[in-house]
């Protein structure tokens, strides 16, 4: 018989109710104080809206983006070997490790009209910095380990020997990713869809030096929230914060759905 | 004669089904050159532009703002936050891995998907849960007003912000890894009458002391840089409660570039330290466990 179950369970239950459940209880039992009318009248006041859409807005073209740019890299850093290639796949986490305000004062000097890139689209009329595109340029940086990481370890696991049967029976290479890969990733991409949306809604240290921050135009949410309590509008603060909560848990909910679809579809659970 | 034309016919068929198994070389090529394009914009000239912009006055106004008294307090608290944190989490992430890994108990998935939870939180309301349970508006508040608590806005503030932000990562790293490898090698170590300690100690820790580092490492990491949930809770005065990303903020907003890249800089180290490190734990023990932080 191992020891120890009643210390280990007795001090991970207490140290995860002080430090995590009783603050996030906190936070639901003071948005619940609010009553009803009062809560809806601050989170649904149209700066919150706005603010909620454009973080929203600009999470989502980043995760698409993060797609359609992450499938190729996690495909190319995983099938082919070409030099540079174990540097790289190594600074694919790098966005998990660089401070997300060092990452956002380093885009906004980046994308700044006077910038490396900035200063190659300002004369096409395109500005990055200060404009909501600038949140999604931030964005993209933080969701991309999530769609590359979730595919890489699916694509390693093809087997190969349906593609060859595919060629065998007669099918192009074309059809045979369309036809034959594609399905089988596909699991792996709405969850590394979804992981990479769900981050990018709650970002904050990295958009908001990009961002302009603009009430109405690039504002993001937990921007909001900053400015609530730096108001010491408590009541507005919680009742944003309550809302993207329930945001948030709704994705991690939409998450665990799509890994057991997959595992029961697929076999595998990413 | 025979032979070399079967010997000819299988090659072509060999080379006729690979070259349907993978791509092109022109297409290839053409991927190639795509992710590694995608991959500078985005991750490789970041990078490069912290360092370029730290050094852009020359290595003397680098080293002047890295030696200034308020960017040294802010290396200071960023350091002690993180030699709390970390060690706590490890703690918990120990305990809880074992609790998980080596019984069987009722409402042990929804516990394995509490401890993910804060993964799932946004930074900045981390931070405003805290606020809101210790903050003047709070039950707490006044109270801890009357007796000379400072937790908001002082040490104990960032610490516990930071412990929240940082609460999974040690956990979830040892947990797949301790249920992977079982009971066996404990049950074998207590019949030969060890204790419980010393089964931990001399069994169960190496076992799974590289997924430990793995873990240690990542959130190392995210303590040491952690800027939303902590600039909530922390209210900012210079040299007392400005953790390193902090101060870059306020140096940035002081239009002080070269001292706020300069301050970034380190932080950049550190990430490239981490991932260096990362991936040498790796190569030792195949446990990369995908994405999900």
């Amino acid at each position: 018989m191992i020891p120890g179950f009643g210390m280990t369970l007795g001090f991970a239950l207490t140290y995860l109710a002080l430090i995590v459940l009783i603050p996030l209880a906190g936070l639901l039992w003071r948005s619940a104080a609010l009553g009803w009318s009062d809560f809806w009248r601050l989170a649904f006041d149209p700066r919150t809206l706005h603010a909620l859409e454009v973080s929203f807005g600009a999470a989502l073209l980043a995760a698409c983006i993060n797609v359609l740019f992450g499938v190729p890299v996690a495909w190319v850093l995983t099938r082919y070997r070409f030099p540079g290639r174990r540097v790289l796949d190594a600074m694919v986490d790098l966005p998990f490790a660089l401070p997300t305000a060092v990452a956002g004062i380093s885009l906004a000097a980046l994308y700044a009209p006077n910038g490396w890139i900035g200063s190659l689209l300002a004369p096409l009329g395109i500005k990055v910095a200060f404009t909501p595109l600038g949140i999604v340029v931030a964005l993209i940086f933080i969701g991309l380990p999530f769609v590359v990481r979730t595919l890489q370890p699916v694509v390693a696991e093809i087997d190969r020997e349906i593609e060859e049967a595919a060629a065998t029976l007669g099918a192009s290479r074309r059809q045979t990713l369309a036809r034959v890969i594609l399905p089988s990733l596909t699991p792996a991409i709405l969850t590394g869809f979804a992981l990479a949306l769900a981050r990018a809604v709650g970002e904050y240290g990295s958009v908001i030096f990009i961002a302009g921050n603009i009430p109405f135009v690039s504002e993001i949410a937990p921007l909001l929230i900053v400015i609530r309590l730096e108001e010491f509008n408590y009541a507005g603060a919680t009742a944003v914060a309550a809302i993207m909560l329930a945001i948030s848990f709704a994705m991690l909910l939409a998450i665990n759905l799509i890994q057991a679809w997959s595992r029961r579809r697929f076999g595998h659970g990413s | 004669m025979a032979a070399e034309v079967a010997s000819v016919e299988r090659a072509a068929a060999i080379a006729r089904v690979r070259a349907a198994t993978t791509e092109s070389r022109g297409g290839r090529l053409a991927l190639i050159a795509v992710a590694v394009a995608f991959l500078a914009l985005f991750l490789l000239l970041p990078l490069a532009a912290v360092f370029t912009e730290a050094l852009r006055q020359g290595l003397g106004a680098y080293l002047a703002a890295l030696a200034e008294p308020d960017a040294l307090a802010a290396i200071r608290l960023t350091l002690i936050v993180a030699a709390i944190a970390v060690p706590l989490n490890l703690l918990f992430g120990l305990a809880a891995a074992w609790a998980i890994a080596k019984f069987e108990f009722p409402g042990k998935a929804l516990l394995t998907t509490l401890i993910d939870l804060p993964f799932s939180v946004s930074p900045v309301i981390s931070g405003l849960i805290y606020v809101l349970l210790f903050g003047a508006g709070s039950a707490l508040g006044p109270w801890l007003q009357r007796h000379g608590v400072e937790i908001l806005f002082a040490t104990p503030g960032i610490v516990l912000a930071t412990l929240f932000v940082t609460f999974p990562f040690v956990a979830r790293e040892l947990i797949p890894l301790m249920q992977e490898q079982g009971t066996t090698d404990e049950e074998a170590a207590l019949s030969l009458g060890a204790s419980g300690w010393q089964t931990f100690l001399r069994v169960t820790l190496p076992n799974v002391k590289w997924g430990l580092l793995y873990g240690v490492l990542l959130c190392n990491a995210r303590a040491m840089g952690e800027f939303g949930a902590v600039s909530v809770v922390s209210g900012h005065i210079r040299g007392l409660t400005d953790t390193m990303p902090l101060h870059v903020e306020i140096l940035y907003n002081e239009y002080n570039f070269v001292a706020a890249f300069a301050v970034a800089s380190l932080l950049a180290l550190l990430a490239l330290l981490t991932l260096v490190l990362k991936a040498l734990l790796e190569l030792r023990f195949d446990g990369r466990s995908g994405a999900g932080h």
